[in-house]
């Protein structure tokens, strides 16, 4: 997914000249391409997250598009305080992407992991959050992100991600996209994790269960009529997401149901447990050893079926 | 010339005392050591900015990173007509007009701080935007001691050297009284013109209460061709009121009323 990211970021630079890549030393493999097109609108500031953040607002704050990048956490909790109070208190047009979200390096190590970020990035005021599931959206997704104006946190994934959208989609933010129709229960998801639920989803359909599949692809602000149709015309919600259990898609949702008063409808929250994930293990691995794959997912859309 | 910088900074200290008293707030310390720096800055042009023009593409940047004295850039605006004189009898107020670290939400601020090590970074940004477009507008970042105890602040020490940003202008209202006590205590940067000169800056010390020498220096922007500008201004915390000079209380004082006229006294101005 990083790739695609990086090849789309690079054929909207080459139309839009306002848009700067800013980096903190991360993106070997990756970002060269823009450097050597645009060494003008490139600066590598070496491993200073907190200041790669400040002159990415310095620069739109100039009427620039700035695009701050790194893995993991390093984009988003080690500036916090710089996109709090830099980006998104003067609404500068900064677009800030991580690549690995969760925990897509996961024999890295806690230090690598990106579990917490969605909560936190959207609770900032003006802050939009996207999170891409597969290569067709994270595309689709880049363009909308540069051509809205203000901050974006874009949580992208590493790489490897397979399709999930197998019918054309039109991508707006704000606006979840129906991968499956499904009247039974509904999940609703974000991100390539989206490809274990999609799993889940059709081995329900061959034990007669018809689960509506969201991509809840922009987490902020959140399509609370999606939301709210599904829980009227299914009944049933479970939402998936490779991030922490706390403040996440799942609280999100559980917000909208909550403030609309949509209380009396199945609900169950899929995420990763509120530890610090210590155990050594790749993506997948993780994903199974927390119980957020295929086989997990397939037993809650079942159990809350009541099959 | 330099009466007019005097009458300015007097100005600007009156309303400083005058806002901190309405809002029984702190920081007053903070904004009497750079009254004298914002009264040359302003009053001699060095900033240019229009207030019938605000966002003018090519007025002169001023980030006050040490966003806690946001009072002395508004004493400072509200004289060259940015906004109503009254809006500072709101100051720290319910629906005031005048937030107490600096908002950019107040005409004429460019940026709002309040917390330390986030200017100077901002300003690095600025400083590169108008050197791709060969802009000759200046950006110009006054920080105190605790905002150079930040780390951030150090990392944009060293990326304005490496890209040789001689648009950019740091003042350091060195007043050597951080929070808690005085710098020499905490975090000694000792001879801070040296070691940020070893980052790639050209830097010069200069007396922050001595008009003259303010201007030179000001007038002879940037120090040095391809070098960013480093100012230690050497200060002193609660200029001009006896009671608060040099003190580390006087980050936090609260005035009171009789405090506010004894204040007014020693400056020599009227209620």
């Amino acid at each position: 997914m990083r790739k695609i990211f990086n090849e789309t970021l690079l054929k909207i630079a080459e139309k839009d000249p306002r848009i700067h890549l800013v980096l903190a030393d991360i993106g070997y493999g990756e970002i060269e391409g823009f450097a050597r097109k645009f060494p003008e609108r490139y600066y590598n500031c070496g491993v200073m997250e907190q200041h790669m953040t400040g002159v990415a607002c310095g620069l739109a704050m100039e009427g620039n598009i700035a695009v701050t990048y790194s893995i993991a956490n390093f984009p988003t909790l080690r500036c916090l305080e710089q996109i709090r109070n830099d980006v998104c208190y003067h609404n500068a047009n900064v677009k800030i992407v991580n690549i690995g979200g969760g925990v897509s390096y996961g024999p890295l190590g806690v230090s690598h992991h990106s579990t917490e970020d969605i909560a936190i990035l959207r609770a900032l005021p003006n802050m939009v959050v996207v999170v891409p599931c597969d290569l067709q959206e994270a595309e689709a997704a880049t363009y909308a992100v540069f051509d809205y104006e203000g901050p974006v946190f874009y949580r992208c994934g590493y790489k490897n991600e397979k399709d999930i959208h197998h019918r054309p989609f039109k991508f707006e933010l704000g606006k979840a996209i129906t991968v499956e129709d499904g009247d039974d229960c509904t999940l609703i998801f974000c991100g390539p994790i989206g490809f274990e639920a999609q799993k889940a989803v059709e081995a329900a359909r061959e034990k007669g269960i018809h689960c509506r599949l969201i991509s809840m692809h922009t987490i902020k602000p959140i399509d609370k009529e999606a939301i709210l149709k599904a829980a009227k015309e299914t009944g049933k919600i479970i939402t998936l997401e490779e991030h922490n259990l706390a403040g996440g898609l799942g609280s999100a949702v559980a917000e909208v149901l909550a403030d609309e008063g949509c209380l009396d409808i199945k609900f169950r929250r899929m995420a990763l447990p509120d530890v610090n994930v210590h155990e050594v293990g790749s993506q997948q691995w993780l994903r199974e050893f927390y119980h957020i794959a295929a086989p997990d997912i397939e037993k809650a859309i079942l159990d809350i079926c009541g099959k | 010339m330099y009466e007019n910088y005097k009458d300015l900074a007097k100005r600007i200290r009156k309303d400083c005392l005058h806002m901190v008293h309405v809002g029984q707030s702190g920081h007053i310390g903070s904004m009497l050591s750079a009254a004298d720096m914002m009264a040359v800055l302003y009053g001699g042009g060095f900033v240019k900015v229009d207030p019938k023009n605000p966002k003018a593409p090519d007025r002169d940047r001023f980030i006050l990173s040490k966003g806690h004295a946001g009072a002395v850039v508004y004493a400072t605006l509200t004289e060259l007509g940015f906004f109503p004189k009254e809006w500072m009898d709101t100051y720290y107020c319910d629906n005031g007009k005048l937030m107490g670290h600096i908002s950019h939400y107040v005409p004429g601020v460019e940026y709002s701080t309040g917390s330390l090590g986030h200017g100077l970074n901002v300003c690095v940004g600025m400083a590169l935007a108008a050197k791709e477009k060969g802009e000759k507008h200046k950006i110009y970042c006054m920080m105190s001691d605790g905002d150079c105890n930040e780390g951030s602040t150090w990392e944009a020490f060293l990326f304005a050297g490496q890209h040789h940003l001689e648009n950019l202008i740091a003042i350091v209202d060195y007043n050597r009284i951080q929070a808690l006590g005085f710098s020499k205590d905490i975090c000694d940067l000792g001879d801070f013109a040296s070691k940020v000169a070893t980052f790639g800056w050209a830097t010069k010390t200069v007396d922050g209460h001595d008009f003259m020498d303010l201007e030179n220096t000001f007038k002879s922007l940037p120090l040095e061709a391809g070098k960013p500008t480093f100012i230690v201004a050497n200060t002193i915390k609660g200029k001009g009121v006896s009671f608060l000079e040099n003190t580390v209380a006087s980050h936090y004082w609260h005035l009171t009323e009789e405090q506010k006229l004894e204040a007014y006294r020693e400056l020599g101005v009227e209620e």
